[in-house]
């Protein structure tokens, strides 16, 4: 174990991965909230705190580093909130112009103060885990980096947060003006999540840098949103993510020596992308899947009412595949939709061309009646002219179930015909 | 002597003239360019892109394989605009929001580019490519092709605002309008965000990643507080914005013209302060300035109408007690003790004796001894007050459905607020609908 702990690759990859599940946790009600720019803003106007701690007590403990960081987020949240509050400007400038101002003062604190001593601010961008994992205390016997002892603290933080108000973020994330009216300030929630997410900050931002600690606030949510609608799952598929992001980044940046903290950034926006793409219902392929089905069922319907009506029209003859397919539009699609007619039993090919059979017949048969029983309803009981309906029922005639079918010829005198003056099968 | 005493402070100074000149070019073009995404609710779009850029920085400085200020230029803007893209693209084909899309495009790419920056570094081809200066900018580096580079931009920005005057407006306010009426709603965005682009990536190596974006931000923010007319706010915001960076770099280079101002601003803000730092926080303090004094719509200004309207509320409130304690004989005017008003007043004695001092300097009151009655004028000026008060009242009743119980309060705070032709129009209309006391009817102005 001791051995273990003692390779600087584990060190690094337990720094990364306390400090980003931290990150995903206080980042979820963040996204859902729709506040992921206080995430950007937060993590950069930490700094200015961290910088007056560091001034005050002429430490970077985790104590004095934890108070300068959650009294910079507070006056964040607060001065962003008073700024908005005086309706000249709206809530995001607010927020771009308090941010900014807060990280040049910061930038200009650490040049005026600690420009002798080693603070190199570039790794306020991305960060340092080599010497977060180089730099370790001994705590209880047991000697693990700083950061990580820190990063453990407000994991627990954090956790612990969550955990006692579970109800009152969730509710305050969906729909603030519900949980202010049931007694539970929406603004309190605001206030809290502000401080969780100025925590995980600072302690990420020595770690992995400020821009990292955005991605990692940021993309687990946002993906495991693509892969879940329910809160809980949510939580833990944007942990497994945060832990897939940090070891898969820290690998490829082991094997290609570049930096840890971009490529966990890179690996999570890969994990969201691959969501998107692939994620079950919400992802784009599932998505472009589901509306080809849907477009060839409808050209397949299309393809079946069009023979029916040939055959009620006394046209006996089997129609030739290319001409059926033509006559609904043609298409790519339109030929897969032929395709599938012929598998599914719905109509048999000859030499000559298409027949249905008895099955086809009946489909064919509902879905006229579906299109004359529409057109009927709306001619006679929405008052829409004769030759203004055949396009509305033509779309709807896919989507009319039996039972609604039946309804609508409940509505009408049994064996009367359509507007056109066809009969209604 | 005198040339080689002059020659270092003169070269000095031409040297900070051309800074400042480069500067407050950056800050006008920003300020007129960041009005557009302040005013539509994306003003993070110049932080996004500033951030996104980086990756063609150094994809740039690969394939150019030098520093070439050109070349990093065009990297950048090309990497910022599919930034953009893809924050169209998430948001147009994905449940995730705008915000975490920003977010996620901001980090990601960043991220890409932290990813390329530290492959060059450790696999020896860049050396130190100068992430430092692209964080945080490198004014001081400033040449004579920066400036005519900016001048050139700055020109781009105000022909193209200028042109696009009424589409630009139109697309900003109401775009649903500006797309049912056939507009390129699309385009126009579109060449907003690329000219956004644009300047965010010229000003990159001068001001750095996040400071480039609150130039973006800080000057319509400030501009917002003079005016609700956007022609004016360009004007205002293109004066803050040069205003601020020019000022910025002026304050930046005080620690090194030493005397007393020098070591002053040297002890203040260390002997060589980074410029981007001090364009930011000049700005913010315009900006504090503009929010707190600006007329009309500045908090002081606010505060004094606030204080205003209150004192005009407590004043009608006395009128109304002493008109209610003198109810039944009004047309004698009788005194009122103050020990009666005080009843009314509990608590708020040194504002009743203010108010007092003030109705009676109206004269709308006599004061004899330790009673006070009205004068005619003071009659005519209460029985208004009632009038409006009593008429609200019945309004709220009839009209809006409160119960009795609770009209009162309402009352109190509208009723100072209605305007003459509003209280006769609401007495015509509870007359007519025979709702209006005889009480009402007697209180009718003389």
């Amino acid at each position: 174990m001791t051995e273990l702990l003692a390779n600087i690759d584990v060190r690094a990859v337990l720094v990364a991965l306390v400090t980003n599940i931290a990150c995903a946790l206080a980042g979820v009600f963040l996204v859902l909230r729709r506040h992921s720019l206080m995430g950007d803003a937060l993590s950069h106007a930490v700094l200015p705190g961290l910088v007056l701690a560091f001034l005050f007590t002429g430490s970077l403990g985790a104590g004095p580093m934890l108070l300068g960081a959650a009294a910079a987020g507070l006056a964040t949240a607060l001065l962003t909130q008073l700024v908005a509050s005086s309706g000249r400007v709206s809530n995001d400038a607010a927020l771009g112009v308090v941010f900014t101002a807060l990280f040049a003062l910061g930038v200009l604190l650490v040049k005026r103060f600690l420009g002798k001593i080693h603070f190199d601010i570039a790794c306020v961008y991305e960060g340092s885990l080599l010497n977060a994992a180089l730099d370790t205390v001994s705590f209880g016997g047991v000697e693990l980096p700083r950061t990580l002892w820190q990063g453990l603290l407000v994991l627990a933080i954090v956790a612990g947060c969550l955990t006692l108000f579970w109800k009152e973020l969730g509710i305050s994330a969906f729909d603030p003006v519900l949980a202010t009216t049931m007694g539970l300030s929406a603004n309190k929630m605001h206030y809290l999540l502000m401080l969780l997410v100025s925590l995980t900050a600072v302690v990420s931002f020595q770690a992995v840098g400020s821009i990292l600690v955005v991605a990692m606030l940021v993309a687990p949510t946002a993906t495991a949103h693509l892969l879940t609608d329910r809160l809980m799952p949510l939580v833990v598929w944007a942990t497994l993510l945060a832990i897939t992001a940090t070891l898969v980044g820290y690998a490829a940046a082991v094997r290609f020596d570049f930096s840890p903290a971009g490529a966990m950034a890179v690996a999570s926006g890969a994990l969201f992308a691959l969501a998107a793409l692939l994620g079950p219902r919400h992802g784009l392929v599932s998505r472009v899947v589901g509306n080809l089905r849907v477009g060839r069922r409808i050209r397949r319907d299309d393809l079946l009412s069009s023979a029916y009506r040939r055959e009620e029209s006394g046209v006996a003859a089997p129609i030739a595949a290319s001409a059926a397919v033509a006559e609904i539009g043609g298409g790519l699609l339109a030929w897969w939709a032929y395709v599938d007619l012929l598998r599914k039993g719905l109509a048999t090919r000859s030499a000559t061309g298409l027949t249905l059979t008895e099955l086809g017949r009946t489909e064919g048969a509902q879905l006229v009646r579906a299109h004359r029983l529409w057109e009927s309803y709306l001619v006679e009981q929405m008052g829409i002219a004769e030759d203004h309906v055949h396009a509305a029922a033509h779309e709807v005639e896919h989507f009319l179930d039996a039972e609604l079918r039946e309804r609508l010829a409940a509505e009408r005198p049994a064996g009367e015909k359509d507007p056109h003056g066809r009969v209604i099968p | 002597m005198t040339m080689y005493m002059i020659g270092p402070s003169l070269f000095a100074i031409s040297i900070a003239g051309k800074v400042a000149l480069g500067a407050g070019l950056l800050g006008a073009a920003a300020g007129v360019i960041g009005s557009f995404a302040v005013l539509k609710r994306r003003s993070l779009v110049g932080d996004m892109i500033a951030h996104a850029s980086l990756p063609g920085v150094c994809l740039a400085f690969l394939i150019a394989g030098s520093r070439d200020s050109d070349a990093l230029a065009i990297g950048a803007l090309l990497a910022g605009m599919l930034g953009v893209g893809c924050v169209a693209v998430i948001t147009r084909w994905t449940r995730t929001k705008d915000d975490a899309a920003v977010s996620l495009v901001l980090s990601v790419f960043f991220g890409a580019g932290v990813v390329i920056l530290t492959y060059l570094q450790n696999h020896g081809t860049g050396g130190q490519a100068g992430l430092d200066s692209y964080l945080f900018g490198e004014i001081a580096s400033l040449q004579s092709r920066d400036v005519r580079r900016l001048a050139i931009v700055l020109g781009l920005v105000l022909i193209g605002v200028t042109l696009a005057f009424k589409e630009l407006r139109l697309a900003t306010f109401d775009e649903e309008f500006a797309r049912s009426q056939g507009w390129p709603t699309l385009a126009i965005d579109f060449a907003v965000l690329g000219a956004i682009a644009l300047v965010t990536v010229v000003g990159l190596p001068l001001c750095g990643v996040v400071l480039v974006a609150a130039m973006l931000i800080y000057p319509c923010a400030a501009a917002r507080c003079w005016s609700n007319k956007l022609a004016v706010v360009l004007v205002i915001a293109a004066v803050i914005g040069a205003l601020a960076a020019s000022g910025g770099v002026l304050l930046a280079s005080f620690p090194a013209i030493g005397g007393p101002i020098g070591e002053w601003s040297a002890w203040l803000v260390g002997s060589t302060p980074p410029p981007g730092p001090m364009i930011v926080l000049t700005g913010a303090v315009l900006f504090g300035l503009s929010l707190c004094f600006a007329p009309e719509q500045g908090l002081l200004a606010k505060l004094i109408r606030d204080a205003n309207l209150r004192h005009i509320i407590g004043r009608d409130h006395l009128l109304r007690s002493l008109y209610e304690l003198t109810e039944p004989q009004l047309a004698a005017r009788p005194g009122v003790t103050l020990s009666q008003l005080a009843d009314d007043f509990r608590g708020r004695s040194a504002q009743l004796r203010r108010l007092l001092a003030e109705i009676e300097n109206e004269k709308w009151i006599e004061r004899s001894g330790d009673s006070v009655r009205f004068t005619s004028a003071g009659l005519n000026r209460a029985t208004q007050v009632v009038r409006a008060h009593r008429i609200w009242e019945l309004y709220l009743v009839h009209y809006v459905d409160i119960p009795a119980d609770h009209v009162d309060g309402g009352a109190d705070d509208l009723e100072h607020l209605l305007p003459p032709e509003l209280v006769t129009r609401l007495e015509t209309e509870l007359a007519t609908a025979g709702r209006l006391p005889p009480n009402l009817k007697s209180i009718h102005p003389l």
